[in-house]
């Protein structure tokens, strides 16, 4: 036992260069993922997380843009203050009723022109390019054009409405109204995005599903309800959370129709984020801003949190069938 | 007591908030690091790269005055940028001021907002005083010399052109709808705001289809609240425009025109207001003026000829005018002095009235453009109209807030113009508005 133990500790001796080469590499092939992925934490870190906490630490303050060298102590007054608030309230239902505007018929149509350039036709690859087209536009570019469109008075949507008989129809004032016209510019820049997702998604189904389909009778339709949609739900998923996200955060949109950071003169169609912009940039207020940028975090993770619950549940079920 | 609190950690505390404000801006001076960075072209030659950072239509560039100036300065060249609507600017501005950098070496401020630069931001604009401004103070008016002194006493600005008011109004729209053409005779009819409104009636039975009486009732309310004194504060810097009777005149004045379909329901500043002075939507626009220039620049060619100018009902007002200053993170402060200096002085400012019609705050100017008549403006007699409402102007009251109120009233008029809101519920939303604003 003694001279075993005294000769353990030998081995590393004679065995010089290739073991101390070998512990080398080891420990780089531990520690290189770590390197690699350094400069993204690290970026992510200042621009990330140190942000995130800042705010939440200005979220407890009064500052003032103009004078940010006096900090209050508030505490949670800012967001306590926000549950009062009638303008957080109606900018948190303006968020809600645009974002369902604007996502439902997105994604719908999105659905249905993906199962069209799944067809074999020609010019197909021209098609699947164009769709993208939009969502490659800068939204400052694109709004600013749907902003004439929706014009009351040289507008051209409003001058084709009247063609048929229908009075103008005031785009910016009116509440129901405005909120189309942003939800029509989202739906326009991000359906063609959103439809090329949904292609690859449909590429991914085995076609040998929809030969079965076809053999046992299913038409086209059919198909699509049976074989396509079920294949598309992982991918459904995604493009609900994304988008999700997308109008929870909702901006340059609302900001960019009339260039009203209030969203209208009664904040017809002032969001979430727009709030948070006035209060922070207009009125400079930035632990007010502070407080409703997290409160806007929290919302996000929740409807992903909720999302993500659902699709399990669902899943679940679908095992135990 | 945060007072106490603050008192022990006020240095770490307000590094923090330097950092934070750094972080919190990032992305906004990412955007005008590009408009400011003349300096790498400095140096080669003695040459000098000045940034102007302004809003609206200060008319500089318009009326030839940088071309001048680089001429005059061999190695200075002059770069402008400008921003249309002055609210997004002094967003913009104070994001930047937060920051500490991305500043031009000049920028405007409106004289609405000087309160805010004396009374709160004193610290971050250059005190003019140590580049000799003091021997200046007799060229200018003294109430626009006192705006832009801070409480110590330094000189944070100087004055631009201010905005005697004045009404704008299309001779051809008139003769159509069977008024009057002539400004004496107008003058007369609308010695009185009612008599103002009253006309509006008149032009709205015989008027040219989509064509309305002005423009919108928050310019209209601009201009009234530029007849007072007292608006938004008192003089010891109260808040009083709840209580204020002379704004709710200005109120009620505005809201009878809403409701009588007098105006054009546009927004001030936004592009189809922009459209519209083409287009001959409205007959008349209350102009300071400043807003000469402006309409010049929107209704283009076309338009000359068919505007005039009359006296404003009710008597004389200021709406406006501005200052230029040099703030600390400006690059080059002195060449920037020199030129604020020259820019303001009297004989540009006069060359600067007869061009683009931005009435001049250096007295010496005041008396020379006397005699000025705009060709554009049917040859009116500009000098003598904004040059009597000059002189009998208020001496304006300035607070922190006042544009920010301004737009939250301006706001609710709107509501009652473009929605048909009662007045009632309009007042208190624009009383909720100014709420949230100050809060």
């Amino acid at each position: 036992m003694t001279l075993t133990a005294s000769e353990s500790p030998a081995p590393p001796l004679p065995a010089p260069p290739p073991a101390r080469r070998g512990a080398a590499r080891r420990a780089w092939r531990t520690v290189s993922p770590y390197a690699y992925l350094a400069p993204f934490f690290t970026l992510f870190a200042a621009f990330g997380l140190f942000p995130l906490i800042y705010t939440a630490f200005v979220s407890l303050y009064r500052v003032e843009l103009q004078t940010p060298g006096d900090m209050e102590w508030r505490g949670l007054g800012n967001y306590t203050a926000l549950l009062a608030d009638e303008y957080f309230w109606l900018s948190l239902r303006n968020t809600f009723t645009i974002g369902v505007l604007s996502t439902v018929p997105q994604l719908v149509m999105a659905l249905g022109l993906a199962h069209l350039l799944n067809y074999r036709m020609r010019g197909r690859t021209f098609l699947r390019t164009a769709v993208l087209l939009p969502y490659a536009t800068s939204v400052a570019a694109a709004t600013l054009v749907f902003a004439q469109l929706f014009g009351r008075d040289f507008g051209l949507i409003n001058y084709a409405l009247g063609l048929v008989g229908i009075d103008p129809v005031d785009w910016q004032n009116g509440t129901v109204a405005s909120q189309i016209a942003v939800s029509t510019v989202v739906i326009w820049r991000w359906t063609g995005y959103n439809a090329l997702i949904y292609l690859a998604g449909m590429q991914s189904i085995p076609d040998e599903l929809y030969e079965a389909a076809a053999m046992d009778g299913a038409s086209r339709w059919r198909q699509f309800f049976h074989v396509t949609l079920p294949g598309l739900r992982p991918t459904i998923l995604f493009t609900v959370i994304v988008s999700t996200i997308g109008a929870t955060q909702l901006f340059g949109e609302p900001l960019l129709l009339e260039g009203s950071i209030s969203g209208g003169i009664s904040h017809q169609y002032q969001t979430l984020g727009l709030y948070m912009y006035e209060q922070g940039w207009g009125f400079f207020h930035l632990g007010r801003a502070a407080a409703i940028a997290w409160v806007m975090f929290l919302l996000i993770v929740v409807l992903v949190g909720l999302n993500a619950l659902i699709a399990r549940r669902r899943s679940r079920k679908e095992a135990g069938r | 007591m945060p007072i106490a609190r603050a008192a022990a950690t006020t240095t770490v505390r307000r590094a923090v908030a330097r950092l934070g404000a750094v972080a919190l801006t990032g992305a906004l001076l990412a955007a005008c690091g590009g408009a400011s960075d003349g300096a790498s072209t400095d140096g080669a030659g003695g040459g000098v790269t000045l940034t102007v950072d302004l809003f609206g239509s200060f008319g500089y560039k318009e009326a030839g005055l940088y071309a001048e100036y680089e001429k005059l300065h061999p190695g200075v060249t002059i770069k402008q940028t400008d921003t249309e609507d002055e609210a997004d600017y002094w967003k913009s501005l104070q994001t930047r001021l937060a920051g500490g950098a991305g500043l031009a070496d000049v920028q405007g401020i409106e004289v609405g907002r000087i309160a805010s630069v004396t009374q709160q931001q004193s610290d971050r604009f250059e005190d003019l005083r140590k580049y000799g401004a003091e021997t200046l103070k007799d060229q200018f008016a003294p109430a626009k010399w006192a705006a832009a002194t801070g409480k110590g006493g330094e000189v944070l600005g100087l004055g631009t052109d201010v905005g005697p008011e004045a009404m704008c109004y299309r001779t051809d729209l008139f003769k159509q709808a069977g008024l009057p053409t002539d400004r004496t005779q107008l003058a007369e009819k609308w010695a009185t705001w009612d008599g103002y409104l009253a006309l509006g009636k008149q032009y709205k039975a015989k008027a040219p289809a989509k064509s309305a009486w002005l423009d919108s009732v928050g310019s209209l309310y601009s201009i009234m609240i530029g007849q007072q004194k007292e608006r938004y504060y008192d003089a010891s810097g109260k808040l009083i425009w709840e209580d204020n009777p002379a704004l709710r005149t200005a109120w009620d004045h505005s809201v009878q025109a809403a409701q009588d379909g007098l105006s054009a329901k546009l927004d001030q500043w936004s592009p189809q207001w922009n459209q519209a002075f083409a287009a001959g939507s409205f007959a008349t626009i209350p102009c300071p003026a400043w807003m000469l220039g402006y309409i010049k620049g929107q209704a283009g060619d076309t338009g000359k000829g068919k505007w005039d100018v009359a006296a404003l009902p009710g008597g004389a007002g200021n709406w406006g005018g501005s200052y230029l200053s040099v703030p600390k993170a400006a690059k080059h402060k002195k060449e920037a002095y020199e030129l604020i200096k020259w820019l303001t002085a009297p004989e540009q400012q006069t060359r600067l009235f007869e061009k683009q019609g931005n009435f001049p705050s250096a007295t010496g100017a005041i008396a020379k453009v006397a005699a000025a008549k705009d060709p554009y403006f049917s040859g009116a007699p500009i000098g003598q109209i904004f040059g009597d409402a000059a002189k009998a102007a208020p001496v304006q009251v300035l607070g922190v807030h006042d544009q920010n109120i301004a737009q939250q009233i301006t706001n609710a008029l709107s509501e009652v113009e473009r929605k048909g809101t009662s007045p009632e519920k309009a007042w208190s939303n624009a009383k909720k508005g100014v709420e949230n604003t100050i809060g």
